[in-house]
């Protein structure tokens, strides 16, 4: 296989949280994230509030650094002491989608220098290559060219989600973080954005990192998947696999939370409680306050990811060769 | 009194001030929630939804709102020719809401104790120790974990599904006939959603409450729901037992509501769209509100207002040609 | 490609774009009217000596504290001086001294305030600065420099651009920590943006509103502080005339003869609604998402 354009290994990042006036407490918002991420390919990074998913997605594009662990992007290591510099190499091949379609687009900016944000950093391009790049960007979106010289507020939340993505677009990234970009929109026009996305990757080769808590938008548009919880990866696996045989018991609970569309089915409050505070973790797997299927070792050990079938991990002591003697 | 029903909405028109003068947010819509039912609204931004259901409780700001026409019957009683005394009484006491986001609904410098016991004493003319205790029986309703000790903490140190619960122990505190929970779990995370609604479901149970639930989610509508009306640009398009509703949609917008939904239970790779997006109210056109969207759309969709049509007994949808095709005469 | 032709958006009668941004300040009344305040006291100003042949400094005693009549409109002062004259030679004073201020502490205040919030590190620093110059009250540090620097119209200006300066700051610095947290401040940095851009861009043009509104109160402020710094000396040297100094020298006949207080107050009054009508036109302009209504 060829190498991932995107390779991170043991993921951490850490934020100081102040607490009266006693000394700051570190909270690990990303703790030891590991995958990789191939050319064309999207990986669905799900997870609740609280489980470091955008925390991972920002530090990828270097909205924030890595505590520690390693990023690499295109081969080059970020999230090193020498990281500001080595992203500048890749800057031109990543970018971001962002989540709020009102507050991603400046409101005092036409919709053509928004677009046009990322050539005018990069420089060296005449005026009129600036308009023509302007103009095909927004019909590659499908916008009317006519719109690059009104304000954002003119336009709805759908619209101003497909600017944000010509943006992104202008330097014909390789790589793009979207950051849960269709979870403020209705549902109808969440439709088309994310066709949208999918179209464009096929045409231009583009991987994502799709951040989401919304299992069933993931569901379509990723490859595969990685499930977070509380800063943790807890179970990854191709798309197919991970929806037909859930294996972690998180995972499964997230699943079963979901309500169907199906009348007179309903919906499992499967995990009891709510997720640990990330001051205090609690000793052992992350989840053990929640799991239906706690044991002993569950209180003690941190589980590590481990394969289960090829292609599918799982960070859970059920799967391991320890605990089926235990129990 | 008229039938069983608790609530009776008649031909509610809601209009806001603009720049354009006034424009309407609801028009014409008309529903009925029985006793210990639950209704769902459904619809997308700038359907009225919510509107709606502010105007039940007779919350728009009078300056810039007004409703022209309508009726709003609760237990046989106009609530827009009550005085607002009584609306006041009603509200909070039998009729009682809840928001989406719980931290602008609770006061952040009153402890939990504080915001439950306001009611109590307001309406119920408690003693400020048996409202505290009362308190503690609601919490431990609502299944907030210890419960006596949680009565003393403020907003900002419970999690968002906690705040939910407090919130939800203060619609119930009077015990409600009627519930309204305009998007009650959109903030919230799946699994507490799943938590909320089967506390919701369970409360509803036990008091005997019918619920008004409106929500963007279709998933929630399909499991809460035992009748859903769907609304788009301010009009209702359709009104259907839960199951008939999804298993039998007529109108097309519906029909590409529902396709539009990506599903937790199937590998897609492409999702059926709508096209186009939502009307802007200020510029809306003469006939079917949805036609400029619509695939199956006649020439005289859009300038002649389409009446509502039934399809079969208790499923009513706004879409003349749709029912006659599907051999429903209009 | 995408299956959604976009919907035309919502139409409005779109104005050619060359002057649309003239044609908005025109059709926005407060601002016309602030406009027209504004132009009228500098031409006043401006045409003291076509509007009248007295001098605004000679003293005619045997016209002292003379009530406002036909040949003196708005009375005379204890030195028998015109008190119309010396309100419309005093506009130029004032009117500049206003203006001076307002632009020298917004400029200052917005670089300190945007630097501050942008630059983590220097804004300890600049934020104890000016906290320590906000202990005292404006006037007091107007005292201080004005006596540092000596009695003229251009150490008034100074001084007070500098008393004011911390309120801009703060201001400014408020709204800046808020919009660099923006995605499209975020949007701007993936794209490579540096803190120039960042700063230009993004966030100055967003600071406008509030820091205009501010502006011209500072603008009124600053005419009455030179009244006050007149008072104890240090203001616009007399015996030219500010409304500053007219009023305070006004003070001591307020009751006998209240005119000599009323007119120039009255001018500083019609100089600051003015100023303030003007500025959130501006504001109003300057936002692309207030329509303007004609």
């Amino acid at each position: 296989m060829s190498e991932p354009i995107v390779q991170v290994r043991e993921l951490t990042k850490e934020f100081p949280v102040a607490k009266g006036r006693h000394k700051p407490v570190m909270l690990r918002a990303v703790n030891r994230v590991s995958f990789d991420l191939h050319a064309g390919m999207t990986l669905g990074l799900v997870g609740e509030s609280g489980s470091g998913k955008s925390t991972t997605g920002r530090i990828l594009v270097g909205l924030t650094n890595a505590s520690s662990g390693s990023v690499k992007l295109f081969g080059h290591e970020i999230a090193g002491a020498n990281g500001t510099r080595a992203i500048q190499a890749v800057r031109h091949r990543l970018q971001f989608v962002f989540q709020d379609p009102h507050g991603s687009l400046n409101p005092r900016m036409r919709i053509a220098d928004a677009i046009a944000e990322p050539l005018d950093v990069a420089g060296g391009m005449s005026r009129q290559d600036r308009t023509d790049r302007v103009h095909e960007l927004l019909e590659t979106v499908g916008l009317p060219r006519g719109y690059a010289s009104r304000y954002p507020h003119e336009f709805s939340g759908g619209q101003r989600q497909r600017i944000g993505i010509a943006r992104a677009l202008a330097l014909r990234p390789d790589f793009i973080v979207c950051d849960e970009p269709v979870s403020a929109l209705d549902v109808s026009i969440q439709a088309q954005v994310v066709n949208l996305l999918l179209d464009l990757q096929q045409q231009m080769g583009l991987s994502y990192l799709f951040i989401a808590h919304d299992l069933a938008v993931v569901r379509t548009i990723s490859t595969h998947v990685a499930v977070m919880y509380a800063g943790a990866i807890v179970e990854q696996a191709e798309r197919r696999e991970l929806y037909r045989a859930p294996a972690h018991p998180y995972t499964q609970a997230l699943l079963a939370a979901v309500p169907r569309m199906t009348p007179g089915r309903r919906a499992e409050a499967a995990a009891a409680g709510e997720m640990p505070s990330l001051l205090s973790p609690p000793a052992g797997c992350i989840f053990h306050t929640r799991c239906p299927h706690a044991f002993a070792p569950c209180r003690v050990d941190v589980p590590a990811m481990r394969e289960i079938t090829p292609g599918h991990a799982v960070a859970c002591h059920l799967y391991s060769a320890a605990a089926s003697q235990a129990a | 009194m008229a039938g069983e029903m608790l609530l009776d909405v008649q031909n509610l028109t809601v209009q806001f001030r603009g720049d354009a003068g006034w424009t309407s947010a609801v028009e014409n819509v008309s529903f009925q929630v029985g006793e210990r039912e639950c209704l769902g609204l459904v619809g997308e931004s700038g359907s009225g939804k919510s509107v709606t259901a502010l105007s039940i409780l007779g919350l728009h700001a009078r300056r810039t709102a007004r409703i022209p026409s309508g009726v709003i019957a609760y237990r046989g009683q106009d609530i827009l020719r009550l005085p607002t005394r009584a609306l006041r009484k009603l509200r909070g006491g039998e009729i009682a809401m809840v928001f989406q986001d719980p931290m602008s609904t609770l006061n952040p410098v009153l402890t939990i104790a504080d915001q439950i016991t306001e009611t109590l004493i307001l309406h119920q003319s408690l003693s400020a120790a048996a409202a505290r205790q009362q308190a503690q029986r609601l919490l431990d309703m609502v299944r907030i974990p210890d419960a006596a000790r949680r009565l003393d903490e403020y907003p900002h140190r419970l999690s968002g599904g906690m705040r939910q619960r407090v919130v939800i122990a203060m619609a119930i505190a009077c015990r409600p006939k009627l519930l309204i929970a305009d998007e009650p779990t959109t903030a919230l995370d799946v699994t507490i959603q799943a938590q909320i609604l089967e506390l919701l479901r369970d409360l509803q149970d036990e008091l005997g409450m019918s619920v008004l639930l409106i929500s963007h989610d279709l998933g929630v509508i399909a499991e809460f729901a035992h009748r859903v009306m769907v609304m788009y640009a301010g009009r209702t398009v359709e009104t259907a037992p839960v199951r008939a509703l999804f298993e039998r949609p007529v109108h097309p917008y519906t029909i590409g509501l529902l396709a539009a939904a990506p599903r937790l239970e199937l590998d897609t790779d492409r999702l059926p769209t709508i096209a186009g997006s939502i009307p802007d109210p200020a510029s809306i056109v003469p006939g079917c509100r949805y036609s400029p969207r619509c695939d199956v759309a006649l020439e005289s969709c859009r300038n002649l207002p389409p009446a509502m049509g039934s399809a079969e007994p208790g499923h009513l949808a706004r879409c003349p040609p749709r029912l006659a095709a599907l051999g429903f005469a209009a | 490609m995408s299956d959604v032709a976009a919907l035309p958006i919502r139409e409005f009668a779109r104005p050619r774009r060359r002057f649309r941004t003239l044609r908005k300040l025109v059709a926005h009344r407060s601002f016309l009217f602030g406009a027209t305040v504004m132009v009228l006291l500098t031409a006043a100003a401006m045409a003291a000596p076509l509007l009248t042949h007295i001098d605004p400094t000679a003293m005619q005693v045997r016209f002292r504290l003379r009530p406002p009549s036909a040949a003196f409109p708005f009375g005379t002062d204890a030195f028998g001086r015109d008190v119309f004259t010396r309100v419309l030679y005093g506009a130029k004073l004032s009117l500049w001294i206003g203006l001076s201020v307002a632009l020298l502490s917004g400029a200052g205040g917005a670089a300190v305030g945007v630097v501050g919030a942008q630059f983590r590190r220097l804004d300890p620093l600049l934020m104890r600065v000016m906290d320590a110059l906000m202990a005292f009250p404006a006037i007091l540090l107007a005292i201080g420099l004005g006596a540092a620097l000596g009695p003229s119209p251009s150490s008034v200006i100074i001084a007070l651009a500098v008393a004011y300066l911390p309120r801009t700051a703060r201001l400014v610095r408020a709204s800046a920590l808020v919009i660099r947290e923006l995605e499209y401040v975020e949007a701007a940095r993936v794209s490579g943006a540096g803190n120039l851009r960042i700063i230009w861009k993004h966030i100055l043009p967003n600071c406008m509103g509030p820091l205009l509104v501010q502006l011209s109160f500072v603008f009124a402020y600053a005419i009455l502080a030179d009244a006050a710094l007149s008072f104890l000396g240090i203001g616009t040297p007399p015996p030219a005339p500010s409304w500053g100094n007219i009023v305070s020298e006004g003070r001591d006949y307020a009751v006998e003869a209240w005119w000599i207080m009323l007119f120039p107050g009255l001018a500083i009054s019609i100089a600051t609604l003015g100023m303030n009508l003007l500025g959130d036109g501006l504001r109003d302009v300057l936002d692309p998402r207030l329509k303007v209504e004609g």
